[in-house]
């Protein structure tokens, strides 16, 4: 497309379709300012680029000029971010429309986007049901068909687990694959810009874009942008493991069976399939659940009323003002994290809960590593260990909760990229499949999604 | 101080790096901006915004760690210092903590008492500053500047060597000679770019084991050190005289009062929670780079002291005041390497080199060539050092060859016995009292007679000339 006459009916289009899913509250943008600055951006976007009028949503915790950047949380009410993330600002870069910013779980922290301060979003196929988070505003979004792709974040699964539960691709990037600057902290060493499309090609080629050094992240390499591969004839040549810790006794026998169906397609398509194993699995809620929240506790200690956002007041001194203002701007879980991570990273609990977690957290990536050392090139695990479940079925039972993560948050943890697609449905909800790669090697993960997206049948029962 | 106690104290130095930018972004670190001028999305802890290490900044860091003697580690590592004060945007200052840059220097410097000391130094590691309150700008109101933000620093910390405040005094300007030598900083403590915090403790004499230690803070100026250290050390001798205990606190200095108080619990710094920054690599820097840290540092005070007391024959307090500062080590060289004689030159840029440096802010206004011209007609007999330091003035304030300026001012000394005689004629003709007196055995008119000639001929009369003609015309 580079007609501007194209770019504009995209824009309206897109503006029609995202008011239309307006019942979902997955976008937090208010429909007038939308499609104000849709038609304005088509206007002004880059025919040359290669997204030209693309319309993508952006997770609400990644800062963009146009709109409020809030993070699902009262602290940054109204926030106006004085600059783009790099990611944004590539997005424009190659045409593409920023369409509105999606819910999200306060600060990225949830599993199930219902702690957002602007009410849950609901999911597309079931309003009963959570579209998994924290990046559940994007899919749902992705899902209902309002735009072909929105750009997420992941600190442990927050793409990967919504794309699963939404029936949509994730894709969660190597470390260092996609600049961190302009999405706004959570775990800085897990974080990472991932991108939420409706198909692999669609997300494919929104990452590649996106992704590619900048000076202004000393954690983003120096590497030039990914490259797309080509859809391959088959998979002839592949080797993928599958690590048995991620298939255990009590696993949902539908989501084993849409595993199996979907491994029996790798055989088919020519891979050579094998069992492997990475013995630290077990840890790796737990380790995620020291870091991340030490990690939080620092990134969001600049949430204060002195600067910016929200300030409640009738605060006699400072000390008075921070309490007012964060006891009342953060919510339960985010309040719950912060006191967490500030437990952990205490004199006298440092050696115990922070240094363990890291070491834990080496051998987490060392075993992914010796895997990958045995000749396999990619592996393949369940995205989530069931379907979307209901709201409020897990807010009492915060560690229930995390539990939704166990399968993805190893590739935060490990740094490596890992993708989910669609591989069939349970009692009519999607249900994803995972490949986890080794780093920087995100084409061969699209390579293989390519092609077991063009044979398996993602919409039918498992 | 009773002799009975004896004064151990430690100091922690921070110190601005010499650079443009700040720490971790490219906003100007130049001192005096209007506030909240230089400051952007990284030093204001906007949402979302990273740091990026200076690499200038790292440069001066290990050159003045090296300066000092330390062993500068091939892995680093940045870590985040928590805890909350309006004065600091993200609620953390990146500093270094478990793997600092440099560690294990020494420095030698002049104790007061003990002649040529050696200082510790235990680490030094590379961090940002905060910004500052200011309280008196709104009426019952704070507000915040925040362009210190992310200005470089490096903190510098001693083991527990001093043991006086003098020595602590000593040790300091010690230290700010050596990092203006490595021109890793200004030291300029009026501007804030050099603040030091002291742990002081007491004990009894010949007692092994260190005394309860007190942090003493807000010491602002060289001048104030010994002050603040001295009351400190009073106050704790004063305390376990009278049977008490020293409690391990954090003091603020009042340089108004000349007296410290306890820091109010609120401002005392609790649990850091320090842990490794995740938004910075460890810092990596390959023995190249030490290297050329290395080789970019000039030659240092003690070492040049050293040279020249050897090369140039000059006592130890010429060579101490000549090396002070590295412009004026490298000027005196220069006005020897022109061809003065080396004790002369040192001499003239004691006197009236650094004085007239002094009155002109800290130029040095008389090229090295013209002081090297100067000194070499003096030495000549063509300018009486009277009237060479009114050249040296002259060419200061205008410019030009000391020999056109002398002859231009009329200050050549005359050396002609034939026009000395004439002069000499004059003056004993006009004194004939005088002659008498001395012809009659008051001899001690011979000064009265040199200084009528020399007024007679304006001060180009060669006085020892003047004086041989007038003898021989006092004898006939």
């Amino acid at each position: 497309m580079s007609d501007p006459s194209e770019a504009l009916a995209s824009a309206k289009a897109a503006a029609d379709r995202l008011v239309k899913a307006k019942r979902l509250n997955a976008c937090l943008t208010a429909p007038k300012d939308l499609r104000k600055s849709l038609l304005a951006q088509a206007q002004g976007a880059h025919p040359s680029g290669v997204l030209y009028g693309m319309p993508v949503a952006v997770k609400d915790n990644i800062c963009t000029l146009e709109f409020t950047t809030t993070c699902g949380s009262k602290i940054l009410e109204g926030y106006r971010s004085p600059y783009e993330a790099t990611a944004v600002a590539k997005l424009r870069a190659a045409g593409a429309l920023i369409a509105g910013k999606s819910n999200c779980d306060e600060f990225a922290m949830g599993s199930s986007t219902e702690h957002s301060v602007y009410g849950r979003t609901l999911h597309p196929f079931d309003k009963a049901r959570v579209p998994g988070g924290s990046s559940g505003g994007s899919a749902a979004l992705v899902a209902a068909g309002a735009v072909p792709a929105a750009l997420g974040s992941e600190t442990g699964g927050s793409v990967r687990q919504p794309a699963s539960f939404c029936g949509v691709v994730g894709i969660k990037p190597t470390y260092g694959r996609v600049s961190r600057y302009g999405l706004v902290a959570f775990g800085s060493s897990l974080d990472q810009i991932g991108v939420l499309g409706r198909s692999v090609h669609d997300a494919a080629r929104v990452l590649s874009v996106i992704s590619g050094r900048d000076p202004k992240d000393s954690t983003c390499e120096d590497r030039d942008p990914l490259r797309l591969p080509t859809v391959p004839e088959s998979l002839q040549g592949f080797v993928i493991g599958i690590p048995k810790e991620y298939f255990p006794p009590d696993l949902d026998p539908a989501v084993r069976r849409a595993c199996d169906r979907v491994i029996r397609l790798f055989r088919e398509q020519g891979a050579a399939v094998r069992e492997v194993s990475l013995p630290h699995t077990a840890y790796a809620v737990a380790t995620y659940y020291i870091i991340a929240p030490a990690e939080a506790s620092s990134n969001l200690a600049r949430y204060d009323g002195a600067r910016y956002g929200p300030r409640f007041d009738g605060a006699v001194d400072v000390r008075a003002l921070y309490r007012a203002t964060r006891g009342r701007g953060f919510g339960a879980e985010v309040r719950r994290r912060i006191l967490v991570g500030t437990y952990v990273l205490s004199s006298g609990y440092y050696d115990a809960y922070y240094r363990k977690a890291q070491q834990m957290r080496a051998l987490i990536a060392q075993d992914f590593r010796t895997a990958f050392d045995r000749g396999v090139d990619l592996l393949f695990t369940p995205t989530t260990p069931t379907a979307a479940f209901k709201a409020g079925e897990k807010l009492a039972d915060p560690v229930a909760m995390y539990l939704s993560d166990i399968f993805t948050v190893t590739a935060n943890l490990a740094g490596l990229p890992a993708l989910s697609l669609p591989i069939g449905r349970i009692k009519g909800l999607p249900i994803g499949g995972q490949f986890i790669g080794q780093a920087f090697l995100e084409d061969e993960l699209i390579e293989a999604a390519y092609a077991v997206e063009r044979v398996v049948p993602a919409t039918t029962e498992a | 101080m009773p002799a009975a106690w004896e004064t151990v104290v430690g100091l922690e130095t921070h110190v601005q790096l010499r650079t443009v930018s700040k720490m971790f972004c490219g906003c100007s670190a130049a001192f005096g901006a209007p506030p909240n001028t230089n400051v952007c999305p990284v030093c204001l802890g906007l949402p979302g915004a990273l740091p990026v290490p200076n690499e200038l900044a790292l440069k001066l860091a290990a050159r003045a760690a090296l300066a000092l003697g330390c062993t500068v580690h091939a892995k680093s590592v940045f870590a985040r210092k928590n805890y909350f004060y309006p004065d600091l945007p993200k609620g953390y200052q990146i500093s270094q903590f478990e793997q600092p840059l440099a560690t294990d220097g020494t420095l030698s410097y002049l104790s007061p008492e003990r002649g040529i000391a050696m200082a510790t130094i235990v680490r030094l590691h590379v961090e940002e500053d905060a910004g500052k309150l200011l309280h008196d700008r709104f009426p019952k109101e704070t507000a915040i500047d925040l362009n210190r933000c992310g200005v470089p620093l490096i903190e510098i910390v001693t083991g527990p060597d001093f043991r006086s405040p003098q020595e602590a005094r000593a040790y300091l300007l010690t230290l700010k000679q050596v990092l203006e030598y490595a021109g890793a900083s200004d030291c300029d403590m009026e501007k804030g770019s050099l603040r030091v915090d002291a742990n002081v403790s007491v004990r009894r004499a010949g007692e092994a084991a260190l005394g309860t230690k007190v942090e003493v803070k807000n010491i602002n100026s060289f001048a104030y050190v010994e002050k603040a250290l001295t009351v400190e050390r009073d106050r704790q001798i004063a305390l376990l005289e009278a049977g008490g205990t020293v409690e391990q606190q954090t003091m603020l200095y009042d340089a108004k009062t000349n007296s410290v108080r306890p820091q109010r619990s609120k401002e005392e710094s609790h649990d850091y929670r320090y842990f490794p920054d995740p938004d910075l690599p460890p810092l990596v820097l390959k023995p190249e780079f030490i290297e050329e840290q290395r080789a970019a540092l000039p030659e240092l005070p003690a070492t040049k002291r050293e040279r020249f007391t050897a090369q140039y024959a000059l006592g130890v307090d010429d060579a101490a005041v000549l090396t002070a500062e590295r412009a004026v080590a490298d000027y005196y060289e220069a006005v020897v390497h022109a061809g003065a004689e080396p004790k002369a030159a040192a001499n003239w840029v004691r006197t009236e080199v650094l004085a007239d440096a002094k009155d002109h802010e800290e130029t040095l206004r008389v090229p090295p060539s013209a002081l090297a011209q100067l000194i070499g007609l003096v030495k000549g007999g063509t300018l009486s050092h009277q009237a060479a330091k009114r050249v040296f003035g002259e060419v200061a304030e205008r410019g030009g060859e000391p020999r056109n300026v002398a002859e231009a001012l009329g200050l050549v000394q005359v050396a002609d016995t034939g026009v000395v005689a004439g002069w000499v004629s004059e003056v004993l003709g006009a004194h004939a009292t005088e002659v008498t007196r001395y012809r009659n055995g008051e001899t001690k008119l011979m000064p009265f007679f040199i200084g009528q000639v020399m007024k007679v001929s304006r001060g180009k009369a060669d006085p020892k000339l003047a004086q041989r003609v007038i003898e021989e015309k006092l004898a006939s």
